[in-house]
């Protein structure tokens, strides 16, 4: 687990772990409904993490817990 | 010999591994590379940000050395303690002459150390007391400070003494902010750490003071961050911005002050210089403020006016107007010292080897006098910062991080630059070894180098260092004739 920070790029989201730096593009997002977002992310880089699924942050950008499942890190 | 192509470029590289051990060999080898511009990301070629190797002789610094000697060292009205051993504080008091305006000792005290200068027995029994001791002392000796800092040396995390009560109790009692900054020196791998530890504490005990107290401001407020004024730095680069229309709240941390860390929550846009040690607090700023955040970079006139647009294109057509005035009054004044200087340094060959952002952002100004970039690097840079300097950099330029000091000896050797441009730690080697220097950390004792200003400067400054007629002296007569086997020997 560790703490990540979801900003909006010009394409879509992008995803920031300040501990690793890694700044890449979120390329798929299981849940991204305002009721219900988050859910398993696809970086750019071929990493994949998991947020718990939750309603829609009302601004970005915004911080939040995620796990690693698979990926380089 | 000219610009290497790939293959010699890794070669060059190949044959320096050479002499390492194997481990370090396979170590070294992730942290060198040839450039590459179709790459996308750094990080499959080049490791950054890691250990250094044991006895390879690295010009890093720790942890406090980024939180006191660059982040919070610069705020001037802030009292800075460094808490342990007087080593510490001695010997980074003052050296990057961060330029302030105030009166040192009564309400600036950037030239000032202060320390607690620990003795076995705080070691022995905690040196908690001495602290609080100290914050008393600081206080009634300069009562015009307007915060305290304690930064930590190693053995405050080592003992294990709790710098944060001390300061909260202490705070109370005098009605100063007094900020426990948990930048011990054995954290992290370099000074990068203690640029981020800095970070979060201004973000954990500076920044949200005037949360709801804050009046709205103007719709052009805006801040500097990660610009230390070393030389003057960032007065050269504030009046560009306020010709243009802009009004600039708060300078981070050069010539800066408590009041305007603030006071930042109310800027519209975040300025950041220097990405790699300021970059933290501009992405929290973001989410808690709602500030965008904007990179510029303010080395020489191409790369301003680049800027210069780049920071107007956020604002109304008033700032965009007053951008193309600022560009214009300044461009025939470039123009000249471009032809003056261009001449005299066209073609030749700069190495620089330096902190987080200046291997990037010094090589348009290189450029814009017709110098060519044939190798960078970082001490301390994160692969976002790769990521950035590829794209700056020519195809087939040598990048290396964390380089040591024979890796760089043996470069410069081999690609014979005309200048090299490093720190202090590499300077007099070279000087020894016959090839031009600038040191570009604090820029020799010259500055500023940023904005128009300090373009003028800077072009003055290079052309003085690579066309001194001292480096054609540099040989005794006498040792001439035996210059191809002595070069070799040396």
């Amino acid at each position: 687990m560790a703490n990540i920070m979801i900003r909006k790029g010009d394409k879509g989201y992008v995803f920031y772990m300040p501990k690793r730096d890694i700044e890449d593009s979120i390329v798929a997002m299981e849940f991204d409904t305002p009721e219900k977002w988050g859910g398993e992310i696809k970086l750019g880089n071929g990493g994949i993490y998991f947020i718990e699924p939750q309603a829609a942050p009302a601004r970005l950008p915004y911080s939040v817990r995620a796990k690693r499942i698979d990926g380089v890190e | 010999m000219g610009l290497l192509n790939r293959e010699e470029a890794e070669a060059l590289i190949q044959e320096v591994l050479e002499v390492y051990p194997e481990k370090a060999k396979k170590d070294r080898a992730k942290h060198l590379m040839v450039n590459d511009k179709k790459l996308e990301s750094a990080k499959k070629c080049i490791t950054s940000n890691r250990k250094s190797v044991p006895g390879v002789m690295t010009q890093r610094g720790c942890a406090y050395a980024g939180a006191k000697g660059g982040v919070w060292g610069p705020f001037k009205d802030i009292i800075d303690i460094s808490h342990g051993p007087i080593g510490c504080g001695q010997y980074s008091r003052g050296g990057r002459r961060n330029y302030y305006s105030g009166i040192a000792g009564v309400d600036s005290f950037c030239d000032l150390m202060f320390s607690s200068d620990f003795q076995e027995k705080d070691i022995v029994f905690g040196g908690d007391k001495k602290l609080a001791k100290l914050i008393d002392e600081v206080e009634s000796l300069f009562p015009l400070s307007k915060a305290i800092s304690v930064q930590s040396e190693c053995p405050i995390g080592l003992i294990g003494d709790d710098i944060e009560a001390v300061s909260k109790k202490k705070a109370a009692e005098i009605g100063k902010t007094i900020v426990p900054v948990r930048c011990e020196g054995f954290r992290g791998v370099s000074q990068s750490l203690g640029h981020h530890i800095s970070n979060d504490a201004i973000r954990d005990w500076v920044i949200s003071n005037r949360d709801g107290k804050l009046d709205a401001g103007t719709p052009y407020d805006v801040a500097i961050l990660g610009d230390y004024n070393i030389g003057g730095d960032a007065w050269a680069s504030r009046i560009l911005l306020e010709e243009m229309g802009l009004n600039v709240v708060a300078q981070w941390s050069g010539d800066g002050t408590i009041a305007e860390i603030e006071n930042t929550p109310k800027a519209k846009l975040n300025l950041l210089h220097c990405y790699r040690s300021m970059n933290y607090i501009a992405r929290h700023m973001e989410e808690k403020y709602g500030i965008p955040w904007l990179e510029y970079n303010f080395f020489g006139p191409t790369k301003i006016a680049e800027s210069l647009r780049e920071i107007a294109s956020h604002f109304d057509d008033k700032i965009k107007e007053g951008a193309e005035r600022v560009i214009a009054k300044y461009q025939p004044a470039m123009d000249a010292i471009i032809a003056k200087y261009k001449p005299r340094l066209q073609g030749k060959k700069v190495m620089l080897y330096v902190g987080g952002l200046r291997p990037r952002h010094t090589v348009g100004a290189y450029e814009d006098l017709g110098m060519e970039v044939v190798g960078a690097g970082y001490e301390f840079a994160h692969n976002d910062d790769y990521d950035r300097t590829i794209k700056e950099l020519k195809d087939a330029t040598l990048i290396y991080d964390d380089a040591t000091g024979y890796e760089l000896e043996e470069f410069v050797r081999q690609v014979k630059p005309d200048l090299v441009g490093s720190g202090i730690k590499e300077k007099y080697a070279f000087h020894k070894m016959g090839v031009p220097f600038r040191q570009m950390h604090s820029w020799d004792y010259s500055g500023p180098y940023h904005g128009y200003d300090g373009f003028a400067v800077f072009a003055r400054d290079m052309d003085m260092t690579v066309n001194n007629p001292c480096w054609s002296m540099f040989k005794a007569p006498w040792q001439k004739p035996a210059e191809e086997p002595e070069a070799k020997a040396a």
